[in-house]
């Protein structure tokens, strides 16, 4: 089984994020970066997928060099190969962009199943995998809480508000992962799984190297860009209620609070 | 004569979700500052009948869709109706909910449609005719504003539970237009579909949320949370440490991997404050913390902090809230 595993690179959840000073992207020289959470979860499933039926997975990435820190954790917890697309025009455009990139290597590796995280925990837009599914014309299963395949078909458990929906798709076809920590329980890299990913194939790739055509990327091309970050509302100072008081004190206090001054009870 | 704004919907189960009475509100509010006419779109099956219904909220025109194979959501053939449609409308903006089902229809139409989408939104703008949306990125600790570069079409997909819904004038009519569209074979199929049925409240949709995290200690002790959630009308959610402890489905988990959340009141019960929790739960209206420890981060956040050990505020707590309830009712 072929499986290509999208991955990006994000900034790790407890960075504290600075606007930088043209007021539109932030500052990341002193930022710790991971592999973003739900591509280790969508990395992880695909590992088990070649644990049960054999082939190959590789990592598919675009990003500058800090990404291959990324994809070499990758390849330390079990990818086989990747290839990683560094331009800086990409940086300049928007997410339709990078995945049309990407969607020529894709192609490339011939995968019967395509694994992704539902949503990056940086700009948090959750489009880059129905994006990849409609350019290469393949069905997809968003948000996987579950996931099994026999080799021919796919089939996920999804959660919707109030409920659960099982999805089934014959190969090949894409896959978007949900769920958290406690459902994929995504491995850590072994430490021979570390010496061996250095030596594994890591492919670097400008937009020309694919043969693609320049002026369909980058900013002119771009359909949405972002014009301006703002640091969230500052939320009024809290009150603690009142410490000498004792705990039925506080209690009727609280529904006090909460009926008079917020009035939501 | 500017074109019209047009807002997707979402039918479940015979009936409109009301996210989708949101964007429609959202549509009717921004279609009045462009000085355009809005339209809806409604597809499902057995639909027909309740189109009518979006005229409250200021739809002039709705376009519907009615289809047995449209029974349940599935991206390739919805994607494929909601194309078909918005190009016959050909819109200026179109709006959907930002709901499980609606992020994947409109990433997927973006791709098909080759315009942008800004995903998950919490405010919208019309400044001089140019379109503006604002969307929590890097966890909430950041907003991003996005601008449509010339000849595009802003796609906008806004969180559920943040837009205000205008006032229904159920006098109101739309004219309903009943369109074909040809449903695609799909490779991808429903296998099943488990509602909860047991009248939980869901988690994106509560007006108050009691969470509970490390600090209930185990599994059983959530019935303390379940028995206050009863009496207020609330739904009980949970932290990362809490799910990962198995006490409680993955499926209450609120924060950065788990639901992001908006109710009016949200209870934080023994949770210490984290960065990934406060991710799902920062934009609350009203936030109360209840921590042994006075130093947790959470009081930072909250409107109301109470110090105190969960066992006993909890149960006393719940008294004051029973008694509150029986002299006002
Ligand atoms: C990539 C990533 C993603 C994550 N995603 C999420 C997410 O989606 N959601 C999430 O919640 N976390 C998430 N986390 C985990 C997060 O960092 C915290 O570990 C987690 O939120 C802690 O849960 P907690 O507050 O319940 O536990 P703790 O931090 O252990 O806090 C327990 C609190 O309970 C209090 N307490 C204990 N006993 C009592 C008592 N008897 N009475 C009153 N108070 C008491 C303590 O004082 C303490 O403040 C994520 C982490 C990472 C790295």
């Amino acid at each position: 089984m072929n499986i290509v595993v999208m991955l990006k690179q994000t900034p790790d959840t407890e960075s504290v994020i600075r606007i930088a000073s043209n007021g539109k992207s932030i500052v990341a020289d002193d930022l710790k970066w991971i592999i973003n959470p739900y591509d280790e979860f969508a990395l992880e499933a695909a590992l088990r997928l070649k644990e049960k039926h054999g082939g190959k997975v590789s990592i598919v990435s675009y990003g500058p060099q800090r990404v291959v820190e990324a994809i070499r954790t990758a390849l330390a917890m079990g990818a086989d190969d990747a290839v990683l697309i560094d331009d800086p025009v990409l940086a300049e455009g928007d997410l339709l962009g990078a995945v049309k990139a990407m969607s020529g290597v894709v192609k490339e590796l011939n995968p019967d199943i395509i694994c992704s995280g539902a949503r990056a925990v940086d700009y948090d837009q959750a489009q880059r995998g129905a994006m990849m599914a409609e350019f290469l014309g393949w069905p997809h299963l968003a948000l996987a809480v579950s996931l099994e395949s026999d080799g021919t078909k796919v089939t996920i458990k999804r959660p919707i508000e109030g409920g659960n929906v099982t999805l089934e798709a014959s190969l090949p076809a894409l896959v978007t992962f949900g769920g958290s920590h406690s459902i994929w329980n995504p491995r850590y890299a072994s430490l021979p799984g570390i010496m061996k990913a250095k030596k594994k194939p890591l492919a670097m790739k400008s937009l020309a190297d694919l043969g693609l055509n320049l002026a369909e990327f980058g900013g002119s091309s771009a359909k949405i860009l972002i014009t301006a970050l703002e640091p969230p509302p500052q939320r009024p100072a809290g009150r603690i209620l009142n410490g000498d008081l004792e705990l039925e004190g506080k209690a009727s206090e609280l529904v006090r609070a909460l009926h008079e001054e917020a009035r939501v009870i | 004569m500017p074109k019209c704004v047009c807002v997707i919907t979402e039918f479940r189960e015979g009936k409109f979700r009301r996210v989708s009475f949101e964007v429609a509100s959202e549509g009717r509010r921004i279609a009045d500052a462009l000085g355009a006419h809005l339209c809806a779109i409604v597809i499902g099956s057995g639909v027909t009948e309740k189109a009518s219904e979006l005229g409250a909220y200021g739809v002039e025109t709705v376009y519907v869709t009615d289809d047995p194979a449209l029974e349940h959501y599935l991206t390739e053939t919805y994607v494929t109706v909601t194309a078909a449609i918005i190009k016959a409308c050909d819109p200026a903006v179109v709006i959907l909910p930002a709901s499980v089902n609606g992020k994947d229809l409109g990433a997927r139409l973006a791709a098909r449609l080759e315009v942008g989408l800004a995903q998950d939104c919490v405010e919208v703008i019309c400044d001089k005719g140019i379109i503006k949306a604002k969307w929590p990125i890097f966890a909430g600790k950041c907003f991003a504003w996005s601008e449509w570069t010339e000849g595009t079409i802003p796609f906008i997909s806004c969180r559920p539970n943040v837009m205000d819904c205008l006032m229904p004038d159920e006098t109101k009519k739309p004219s309903v237009e009943v369109i074909k569209v040809p449903i695609p074979e799909a490779r991808s199929r429903v296998q099943r579909v488990d509602l909860d049925t047991a009248g939980k409240i869901e988690l994106t949709e509560a007006n108050i949320i009691i969470s509970g995290g490390r600090g209930m200690k185990d599994a059983s002790n959530y019935a303390m949370l379940e028995e206050l959630a009863a009496l207020l009308g609330a739904a009980v959610g949970a932290s990362r440490a809490a799910v990962d402890s198995g006490w409680r489905p993955h499926s209450d988990q609120v924060g950065q991997t788990g639901k992001v959340v908006n109710p009016n009141l949200y209870i934080a019960v023994g949770i210490s404050g984290a960065i990934q929790h406060l991710a799902g739960m920062g934009s609350s209206k009203f936030i109360v913390a209840v921590n042994k420890d006075s130093d947790a981060p959470i009081f930072s956040k909250a409107d109301y902090g109470v110090v105190a050990d969960l066992f006993q505020f909890i149960p006393a707590f719940t008294e004051e809230v029973r008694k509150y309830k029986t002299t006002c009712s």
